[in-house]
């Protein structure tokens, strides 16, 4: 387990590629355009390259660390502690119609 | 002579040798004079800081710790009513309807909200180039960075606009730019302050800290911002302590059989050789006041840049998703669908290091990805976590350098991600753990500061701050201003 290092110039993650950036691009609803993927691809793989040092540490029976203080989901009681904010909320909003968030069609 | 700190302008004003007019005026304006350098402030909120100022020293502003005293919030925080950008163009027209509850709590012990500081955008960076905005400059040399993300709030107490000023700490965001700015950097246990209106980036890492100049200026303002927030369901079920009191009367040997540890794993060869031995003579100052000083290892600690890498995107991925041009920030015009409104709203509104980390967080999320990299990388921090548990079995605080050398140059290592990662080597591993960790003023290299980091137990931010004021009391690090610098009242 001593000995662990973390890598400076990592190489290269050979698993992420240029299928992989286009479907996480489009989970994300990021739009790459066409003359940036080579430069993106090059430093994602490097950056996943560096993460996949972990794999080399046996995690058997470990239970993932989610959160530092391992809460349970607190409860409130059930009682009306907003009044109606739509106003507010909205007003900040870029486009705002009767009270609605407008935005283009999505059915035809 | 009037100190500049918050706990010296409480006295100042308290005895009228200062008026809070006079002491905002004297603020705004020297954010005038150095503003458009250093780029530390996005929005001043002059008028209304000296309409509050007015009410102060009239004595109609109620009689809070804090009345009377101009400070700065991180432009993360939102602001009723003032711009909030969290340095992203994506939140350029942003005006909160609601405050952040760190921000009604300093609010109600009488601070004044003089402006809105510049970061890194969504706090993703370590040296205040990402933001939308541009960079900030470091006061101590113009052309270095002063670290991020809280890089603005760093350079304006650095350079005497501001007394105080908030931040947050996700991976080292508090205490990497205070050490790098000279300043002292706190960041409290995880759920010790409420994360309600604060932009979230990772939910799991980000806590609201400060950055003072001394280490009871820290304690002061936790009084105030401590304590559980049901309109946050992870701040934890403990109420707030008094922070400043325990402070009080520590004199000669203060850290009489403090166990101290350093940690083995910080001292290897990526710690530049000088700030080793700023850090070596601090850990003689420590022995000087009867800490007990050891070596202990973290053995799991090496991992804990990569661990955040994961962590830390893959829940920014998820928290990011909210910005998506329909119900606040930017709108791109033209899209014919709604889809495309997503995207084109998204491309236009993100920055680059933005991106990055919402792809890498967007993969390994999914399927096929999840369980090799986002579950294993939650896994190897819980073994981290054990690690510092362990070694508080046998030291009450643990000791490391802030960051491995002092402030980089502005573009020098932004077009390398991972070189930039790796400057938070140091801070990471307290921020995975969850612990309270502060980094103060403990010597310069090339006339640059430096900082000490000590860590503690979970909600023991008592013996962080005392520990550090202890040295404050015996160094004057802390009072050292950049080259050509002086606060704007009082000290000569």
């Amino acid at each position: 387990m001593n000995n662990l290092q973390t890598p400076g110039n990592p190489k290269p993650a050979e698993d992420f590629s240029d299928e992989e950036l286009l479907r996480v691009a489009q989970l994300t609803r990021l739009g790459l355009e066409e003359g940036e993927k080579e430069e993106l691809i090059s430093t994602l793989r490097r950056i996943i390259g560096f993460v996949q040092v972990l794999q080399q540490l046996d995690t058997g029976g470990v239970e993932p660390m989610v959160h530092p203080l391992d809460l349970v989901l607190p409860l409130r009681a059930d009682e009306v502690t907003e009044t109606d904010v739509r106003a507010d909320a909205q007003a900040c909003a870029p486009d705002v119609v009767d009270g609605l968030y407008r935005v283009p069609k999505v059915i035809e | 002579m009037i100190d500049f700190s918050l706990c010296g302008l409480r006295r100042a004003l308290d005895a009228g040798d200062i008026g809070s007019v006079e002491l905002t005026q004297a603020c705004l304006d020297r954010i005038e004079e150095r503003n458009s350098e250093l780029n530390a402030f996005l929005t001043v909120c002059g008028e209304t800081a000296l309409d509050e100022a007015r009410r102060a020293d009239a004595g109609r502003a109620g009689g809070g710790p804090l009345a009377g005293i101009p400070i700065a919030h991180k432009d993360i925080f939102c602001t009723r009513g003032v711009r909030t950008t969290a340095g992203s163009r994506i939140l350029d027209n942003f005006v909160p309807p609601y405050d952040a509850t760190v921000v009604e709590r300093l609010a109600q012990a009488g601070a004044l909200l003089i402006g809105k500081t510049n970061m890194d955008e969504f706090a993703m960076g370590s040296s205040n180039e990402t933001s939308y905005a541009g960079p900030v400059r470091n006061p101590w040399n113009l052309s270095r960075s002063p670290g991020g993300s809280s890089g603005g709030s760093a350079a304006a107490v650095a350079a005497g606009l501001v007394p105080a000023a908030t931040g947050t700490d996700t991976g080292g965001s508090v205490r990497q730019p205070a050490a790098l700015c000279g300043l002292t950097g706190f960041r409290p246990s995880y759920g010790r302050v409420s994360r309600y209106g604060m932009i979230a980036f990772a939910s799991s890492l980000d806590q609201a800290g400060s950055i003072t100049r001394t280490a009871e200026d820290a304690a002061m303002l936790l009084d105030s911002m401590a304590g559980h927030d049901p309109r946050d369901s992870t701040s934890a079920e403990r109420d707030g302590e008094d922070y400043s009191g325990p402070l009080q009367g520590l004199k000669g040997k203060a850290l009489k059989g403090v166990r101290v540890g350093i940690v083995k794993e910080f001292m290897d060869e990526g710690l530049e050789a000088r700030c080793r031995q700023v850090f070596l003579d601090n850990m003689e100052t420590l022995r000087g006041l009867g800490a007990v000083v050891t070596e202990v290892s973290l053995p799991r600690l090496p991992l804990s840049v990569p661990v955040y890498y994961v962590v830390a995107p893959a829940e920014c991925s998820s928290n990011l998703s909210r910005f998506d041009g329909v119900r606040f920030g930017l709108r791109e015009a033209g899209a014919d669908s709604l889809d495309e409104l997503y995207t084109r709203t998204r491309r236009a509104g993100f920055g680059e290091e933005v991106r990055r980390r919402i792809l890498v967080g967007g993969w390994v999320l999914s399927k096929g990805y999840f369980d090799a990299y986002y579950l294993q990388a939650q896994r190897v921090r819980r073994l981290l976590a054990a690690d510092f548990t362990k070694a508080f079995e046998t030291v009450d605080l643990l000791a490391g350098p802030t960051a491995p050398a002092p402030a980089f140059g502005i573009g020098e290592k932004i077009d390398d991600p991972i070189q930039m990662y790796l400057n938070d080597v140091y801070t990471i591993g307290a921020s995975l753990a969850g612990i309270p960790a502060i980094s103060i003023p403990a010597g310069t290299v090339d006339g640059l500061p430096v900082g000490l980091q000590l860590m503690g137990r979970p909600f023991a931010e008592t013996d962080v701050l005392r520990a550090a004021h202890a040295y404050q009391l015996e160094t004057d690090w802390h009072r050292l201003w950049p080259p050509g610098a002086s606060a704007p009242v009082g000290e000569a």
